[in-house]
């Protein structure tokens, strides 16, 4: 009998899907996974992977087994195809086949648009990781190394859930996409990855805590909505990835948060009152309220891109066909097809920025990234409780939609972080205010110094509250290998 | 009915609000507004399914309370509330909410008293679940086996009991303890009190990724609970309460070095011990070296299969006392033999020690161990006291 719970180490690959007597599968899963270990143990420095790094892995993907903490070596992390549990008599559940039993196969007619949307998230996956690979030389802790390590790992683990969808599912086209998700690289010139926002590398810390918030955050959103798509083994996959993406939220958002209480720490007990006496705050070391303002700007504006376009025939076929839904689809209560429902988006019609309704189908996009921003607000709201409780008179906010696009409506146009339509040499003037510069950067990258005594942390950012599994605050979350 | 309830709550400056705990939770129990995820007491069954999908660890909180936080209480919160003065009536500790748990504490605490001081955990040891299960709400387990470990002659019947649990969630880490409830009443009418068990398998599973437990059990003579598990028969259905023990623990550190030592039936956590090291090899870098001291070769529990464990993954030092025509030995005297490779394993920070068995051991082993350091150079108390704070220095004894 099938254990669709715990996992199975019966193959080189921890499942619970049964590879052991799919062998079709089994052995192309085996074949791409000589290159998927050649890719993990070029990317991260070398001293990393013999280090022991208290990871958590999943046993079991219900509740009690999925969070196993232990000490392991990166490149011996249990990598594996993990699925949620099956939902009895799951049905579609929006667009033109909604209530109609769920697919287990998938439709010939949506083939190559489910073999698109799989692709570019999971182009995303490992793109991230290296991204992020130099980060652990200048770790301000070892815990913070740690949770590096763990989004690494669980991105990796998320290539290998797209990989698996597309060896099961889709014949030789699946595999020859999954050997190009490790062809491609994050910044290369042949071959980079498919989104811009992932070419980039994550230069510093705060970077990475912002990318955590808010670029994984719209990772979160499309994997919600793929979460609810009538394709119930892209459903179950994400599902479970959900799971290990709240991770990824965690150490973004306290990443900030622990930056920025350190800085209104370090501000009060060297009597600095003004949040924009930059030079001040930052001959102690620490990255000012203001340059955290100008990373968040930057950061949510990027992460808006990946959304698209305010209005997207893609999006609408997509919805139609019952391949991706809304953002918590099963908690709406309206008749899940939109056929006649309007929503309103941003758009720029005469020189002006203006609210208008447009076909819900068509808007699609829009409402996932409204989703996304209302997300997104809440920890900024809690960033601004930590930086009230220190009595310090500053506010971060979330910039307006069209500042800083790339892509949309907005995109051709310059505009204020409030939103204001202005001119280029406006824009020019104060650019350096809105988005860091690159003595902003220089500044934080001058900070990046690593701390790799157990319980000791970086200058510039505070201790957690509590520790990763609940350990004591001086844990060796890494036991460095030491050559 | 102002008995105090122990009440689940999250704490809001921590809890990020990914509302993964509300997406898993069986019962619906956590909602959430602008503002908070909160947890709703008159649902929550306490099945801790929220535990470990909790990114944060914002959802491990708990607090006694006479009436619980409504929900409107819960989404006000900018901060979770101190516990408030009811335990301090309740009490000396937060453990004062529940007679069962308290008196089980107590057993413990009287066990550990050997250690010279207030026990500690160690540091790296996994977080021990404790009290899932009471006398109102025992768990059903059925016993799954009964071996007799001891051979017919020698006079001591200790058994290996294996208790499965079916689909209850009973987790246990290696050294922890639980309790039976032996049926019928004592004499005053009563139902009986549970006896508590050390459990003698790792933490998953006397069977790998099993849901079942081992116990080592000792038939003593009118022992109402140890005649009543030592006769149970396969498919025999048994209550049990617990898990108990919050330090008696192993270091989650594969570099940590064990020193065990034991008579009897105190055997059982370090055959939990010992098979989760096991399981857990890759990596393991710190070496286990027990003392395991019995009457005779035939009266030691697990003495076939304990001498099949590789000596490098485990030192063995088996000291029996009644082997015709030959001294007397005890696991002090085989301690005073080793005491170069016990005096390195004191200096070193990694070392744990744990002592577990009669009561009579103790005074023997402490003064093996005083000797030992001693002619070092280390103040045994002080050097006992700086182990037993930092949760490197265990003693359960009874």
């Amino acid at each position: 009998m099938l254990d669709l719970i715990n996992v199975s180490y019966d193959t080189q690959i921890p499942n619970n899907v049964g590879l052991s007597s799919d062998k079709r599968v089994l052995k192309a899963l085996e074949k791409w996974h000589p290159g998927y270990i050649n890719w993990w143990n070029d990317l991260i420095p070398q001293n990393f992977q013999k280090s022991l790094v208290y990871l958590r892995t999943a046993v079991s993907v219900d509740p009690k087994g999925w969070a196993k903490f232990d000490y392991v070596k990166m490149p011996e992390y249990r990598w594996g195809v993990l699925l949620a549990p099956q939902v009895e008599d799951r049905r579609i559940p929006c667009g033109e086949h909604a209530g109609e039993p769920a697919w287990q196969e998938v439709p010939g007619e949506y083939r190559s648009l489910m073999r698109r949307l799989i692709v570019i998230q999971g182009d995303t996956e490992p793109a991230s990781v290296e991204q992020q690979r130099f980060l652990g030389l200048t770790a301000p802790s070892l815990y913070d190394m740690r949770n590096l390590f763990q989004v690494n790992v669980e991105e990796g683990r998320h290539l290998w859930a797209m990989v698996y969808l597309l060896h099961k599912y889709f014949g030789a086209d699946g595999r020859e996409e999954a050997d190009d998700l490790l062809r491609r690289q994050s910044g290369s010139e042949e071959a980079p990855r498919m989104l811009g926002a992932f070419n980039e590398e994550t230069p510093d810390w705060l970077s990475f805590f912002m990318f955590t918030y808010f670029t994984d955050r719209d990772g979160k959103m499309q994997l919600e909505a793929l979460a609810q798509s009538g394709f119930d083994p892209l459903s179950r996959t994400c599902r479970f990835m959900l799971t290990e993406e709240a991770h990824h939220m965690f150490v973004g958002e306290t990443g900030v948060g622990r930056t920025i209480e350190r800085t209104c720490e370090v501000m009060k007990a060297n009597g600095i009152d003004d949040p924009y006496d930059i030079e001040k705050i930052r001959s102690f070391g620490v990255i000012d309220l203001p340059t955290i303002q100008k990373k968040l700007n930057l950061h949510y504006t990027l992460s808006l891109d990946l959304f698209g376009q305010e209005v997207s025939t893609n999006a609408a076929n997509a919805f139609n066909a019952g391949i991706k839904g809304r953002y918590m689809e099963h908690r709406l209560t309206d008749d899940h097809k939109l056929t006649n429902d309007t929503y309103t988006v941003w758009d720029f019609e005469d020189g002006k920025v203006v609210r208008k309704e447009v076909p819900a189908l068509t808007a699609i996009n829009m409402r996932l990234r409204d989703d996304y921003s209302r997300d997104a607000a809440g920890g900024v709201g809690r960033w601004n409780k930590i930086i009230e409780k220190s009595g310090i008179q500053f506010e971060l906010t979330l910039p307006h939609e069209s500042f800083n696009r790339k892509i949309g409506v907005f995109s051709n146009h310059l505009f204020d972080p409030q939103g204001n339509l202005i001119s280029g040499a406006e824009y020019d003037a104060k650019v350096g205010e809105w988005l860091p510069t690159h003595a902003d950067g220089d500044y934080i990258q001058s900070l990046m110094k690593p701390v790799t005594e157990p319980g000791k942390y970086a200058d510039w950012i505070a201790a957690p509250k509590v520790g990763i599994d609940n350990k004591p605050g001086d844990f060796e979350y890494v036991k460095l290998y030491m050559a | 009915m102002n008995k105090p309830l122990k009440q689940h709550l999250i704490d809001p400056e921590i809890c990020i609000r990914c509302y993964t705990c509300e997406m898993t939770c069986p019962v619906e129990a956590i909602t959430h507004d602008d503002s908070n995820v909160v947890i709703d007491a008159a649902k929550c069954d306490f099945c801790l399914d929220c535990i470990p999908v909790c990114p944060t660890g914002s959802i491990d909180e708990w607090r006694f309370v006479a009436k619980p936080y409504s929900l409107d209480d819960q989404f006000g919160w900018a901060e979770l509330p101190a516990q408030g003065e009811i335990v301090a009536a309740g009490g000396d500790d937060a453990e004062g909410g529940d007679d069962l748990q308290a008196a089980m504490e107590a057993l413990l605490a009287e066990a550990h008293k050997g250690a010279g001081g207030k026990a500690k955990a160690p540091a790296t040891a996994a977080k021990p679940s404790v009290n899932l299960y009471n006398l109102g709400k025992p768990a059903v387990a059925k016993v799954q086996g009964n071996f007799r470990l001891t051979s017919d002659e020698s006079g001591s019947d200790v058994r290996h009991i294996i208790l499965d649990f079916g689909s209850q969630h009973f987790p246990v880490l290696e050294g922890q303890s639980i309790g039976i409830i032996p049926p019928g009443t004592d004499a005053n009418g009563k139902p009986h009190l549970p006896r508590l068990y050390s459990v003698s398998s790792p933490r998953d599973g006397e069977r790998r990724n099993y849901n079942n437990l081992s116990l080592t059990v000792k038939r003593e003579d009118k022992g109402v609970c140890s005649n009543y598990v030592c006769d149970l028969k396969l498919g025999d259905e048994v209550q049990v309460t617990g898990p108990f023990g919050a330090t008696f623990l192993m270091p989650d550190d594969p570099s940590a070095r064990l020193l065990m030592i034991c008579t009897g039936t105190g055997s059982a956590p370090f055959r939990g011990f010992t098979m989760r090291r096991q399981r857990a090899a890759a990596g393991t870098s710190g070496d286990m070296v027990m003392f395991f001291g019995a009457r005779t070769p035939d009266s030691l529990p697990y003495f076939g299969p304990l001498n099949k464990v590789p000596e490098r993954l485990l030192k063995k030092h088996l000291v029996f006392s009644r082997i015709p025509g030959v001294d007397k030995e005890y696991v002090q005297d085989r301690m005073m033999v080793e005491q170069e490779a016990i005096a390195d394993m004191l200096a070193d920070p990694r070392t744990h020690i744990y002592i577990c068995g009669l009561k009579g051991m103790e005074q023997g082993v402490e003064h093996a161990f005083k000797n030992i350091a001693e002619s070092t150079g280390m103040p045994w108390e002080a050097t006992r006291d700086v182990m037993r704070d930092e949760g490197r220095y265990h003693v359960e004894t009874y």
